[in-house]
């Protein structure tokens, strides 16, 4: 993640830096200059746009989302509490006798046990996003950047953090400058 | 996807260049297929001018100083409220026997309301999320709108049931709590499964609709000006800051909450339908139930999409991002689900002359030609008559005509759960249990209560949320200016 290593002081870059930030032209231009990021061998960097750019996933070597799985489990999570609930409490703790039917019924129990296991599954999902991609996080860096807020507007942008082993002030900002980049800056804690 | 989408700096007419430049595409940028002469559709944004433009364009509501229109009809809004505030706190410290509901017809405008309410609210869920699972790129420019309305239309529907058991300090009843009396709900009561289905389907479609508004919020934060909206916007974007890995499990969390929500749709109707369907009332008893509901909830949905779309569009200054061709084609999905609940209807019918159940077929013919013809004919002159002015293209692109079919087709919609509601209730199987039944006039204002809160909350969110899935619009924006600009060269070469 681009966000854990902050406090590490790694060489090459001074106090308190967090990273370089590089401008890109467009969409295509960024895509490329992920590839060659990637290429490259960084680790602690990403990529800053106002929508998800096609083909970026594989621009940047990203694996599939796991957000699935929380879903995944949310779901199944949410229809054994139902079928178990309502098993306990019509069946065991307070059965009523309703003409002549049976005190649990896997039929009656469905419904209710359906959508606990949508509520459970969207609640998972949402939450498992929020683990994955590091939110809420109010407070970032890159926000004391003057041109950042460009990024959810039309701009592209490509950060390097300074916790990049791979990271040189001077040498990194070449890189960068020779892939494209219109604009590179340092971003400072 | 190419170079032009700078934004800002590239205000000159994107028609011009046909050709994306060869620089500006990255290797792994999806070929864009060219659409055949013939086939070259409206483009879903008009004039557009790169994506800084798009922000501009949606954006200029929420950021001029409020108008008067809005002022005052949240004024009206709040009066509307208002009353039906009073109304509830009349109804609460007096009784159920404020309504004209009352034996034989227990079930009156409270439960038409409730039915009528929830299935407007299915039409949000259906345009954001399967048609996003169709991939139906037009969906973009209406679901946030479309998103809205369906919460605040539960929220209105949720009231109903609740006033109506008549004891409202023992609602809490419906809920499993483990209390000292140790007394249970009971499952096998569609009763229910209507309060999970409606909670579950409160609850998503927030979860959803706020999903989809995160990385609107933060573009609110980043042009907001003043520090206290910058404070609660950038609270609420949660700190989004538009990167890709975000953004990369952000889609996939997206298509999952769709896909849930697409099989939350289909069934909380379903078992709104199953609180008639379990009964063994002529009219109500049938199998036909859950998908005739699912329908005819599209169908009403979608007529308010309309009305409030249409209004919104111009008011708003929105006409370039919902133009006429969304209108258009939501004209046409109301055609169809329209056919689908006129089907149902007549299927009904087909139920009581087939089946040869004597109660049955006096339930139909006393439908047609018993106290509440009146009722039937509006049904039929609203929903089912309506509606065929849509297949003329004209009354399509007749914005007017639009939103007046719109309103008849709401009306259309409440009319038909009068009818099944009332209809089958007034006149059971033994006839001196028959009556006519009225409302009250604490019904008529409870219901225009409902309202009042509805639009309360629909112009806060005009006000100070973004209309229109801002980042969902500028990631088809590149994709259909290319397809656009493959036509037009198509066109300029059969010239």
């Amino acid at each position: 993640m681009t966000t854990e290593s902050n406090n590490t002081n790694s060489v090459g870059c001074g106090a308190g830096e967090y990273g370089l930030i590089a401008e890109f032209a467009g969409p295509g231009e960024v895509l490329r200059a992920a590839e060659r990021l990637r290429v490259a061998g960084f680790r602690f960097w990403d990529v800053f746009g106002p929508y998800p750019l096609p083909g970026m996933c594989a621009a940047m070597g990203l694996k599939r989302s796991p957000v699935g799985w929380f879903g995944f489990f949310g779901g199944v999570i949410g229809f054994i509490i139902a079928v178990a609930g309502i098993w306990y409490l019509n069946e065991v703790h307070y059965p009523l006798p309703i003409g002549g039917k049976p005190f649990f019924s896997p039929f009656s129990a469905f419904p209710t046990a359906y959508e606990l296991a949508i509520l459970f599954a969207a609640i998972a999902t949402f939450g498992g996003l929020l683990v994955l991609t590091g939110l809420p996080r109010v407070r970032h860096p890159l926000f004391g950047h003057r041109r950042f807020a460009l990024a959810t507007r039309d701009r592209f942008f490509v950060v390097i953090e300074s916790a990049d082993p791979n990271y040189h002030r001077e040498n990194t900002q070449r890189f960068l400058e020779t892939i494209g980049a219109v604009r590179v800056e340092v971003v400072m804690m | 996807m190419n170079s032009r989408d700078r934004g800002e700096l590239s205000v000159s007419d994107t028609r011009q260049h046909v050709e994306p430049e060869k620089e500006a595409r990255g290797v792994l940028s999806p070929e864009l297929v060219a659409t055949p002469a013939g086939l070259a559709r409206e483009p879903l944004i008009r004039g557009y001018r790169g994506l800084g433009w798009i922000s501009d364009e949606v954006m200029r509501f929420n950021e001029r100083s409020t108008p008067s229109w809005w002022r005052a009809g949240l004024l009206v809004a709040l009066f509307l409220l208002v009353l039906g505030v009073v109304m509830v706190a009349y109804l609460v410290t007096t009784g159920i026997g404020v309504w004209g509901v009352g034996h034989p017809v227990m079930w009156g405008w409270a439960t038409i309301n409730f039915v009528w309410w929830i299935g407007i609210g299915h039409a949000g869920t259906l345009i954001s999320a399967i048609l996003f699972l169709l991939r139906q790129h037009w969906r973009t420019a209406v679901n946030r709108v479309a998103e809205a309305m369906t919460i605040f239309a539960v929220l209105c529907a949720a009231l109903f049931p609740i006033i109506h058991v008549g004891r409202v300090w023992y609602i809490w009843w419906l809920l499993p709590i483990p209390t000292s009396n140790a007394v249970w709900p009971q499952f096998h009561s569609p009763l229910m499964w209507d309060v999970f289905a409606i909670a579950t389907y409160l609850t998503v479609s927030v979860l959803f609709w706020y999903l989809g508004l995160v990385p609107d919020l933060a573009l609110m934060r980043d042009r907001a000006r003043r520090p206290v909206s910058r404070f609660f916007y950038g609270l609420f974007s949660l700190g989004w800051t538009g990167s890709q890995r975000q953004w990369h499990h952000y889609e996939k969390a997206y298509l999952i909450i769709a896909g849930l929500a697409t099989a939350l749709v289909v069934s909380v109707h379903s078992i709104v339908s199953l609180d008639f369907a379990a009964t063994q009332l002529p009219g109500w008893h049938s199998t036909i139930f859950p998908p005739y509901f699912v329908a005819g909830a599209m169908f009403s949905g979608f007529g308010m999409v309309l009305t409030l779309v249409i209004p919104v569009r111009s008011l708003c200054g929105l006409e370039n991002v919902i133009t006429k061709r969304h209108i258009d084609l939501i004209c046409k999905v109301t055609l169809a689900t329209g056919s689908i609940v006129a089907y149902a209807f007549v299927v009904e019918g087909c139920y009581a002359w087939f089946g040869g159940k004597p109660y049955e077929r006096f339930m139909i013919l006393n439908r047609v030609t018993g106290p509440y013809w009146w009722a039937f004919l509006l049904v039929v002159a609203c929903n089912f008559l309506a509606p065929q002015a849509f297949w003329f293209r004209k009354v399509r692109l007749n914005l007017r005509a639009v939103w007046v079919l719109s309103i008849l087709i709401n009306i259309g919609m409440w009319m038909e759960r009068f009818v099944i509601v009332v209809g089958s209730l007034h006149r059971d199987f033994v006839p001196p249990n028959w009556s006519y039944y009225r409302p009250t006039w604490v019904d008529v204002c409870t219901f225009a209560g409902s309202f009042g809160l509805f639009f309360a909350f629909f112009l806060l969110f005009l006000r100070y949320l973004p209309v229109v899935a801002v980042s969902e619009l500028k990631s088809i924006a590149s994709n259909c200016i290319s397809v656009c600009a493959s036509s037009r060269q198509r066109l300029d070469a059969r010239r």
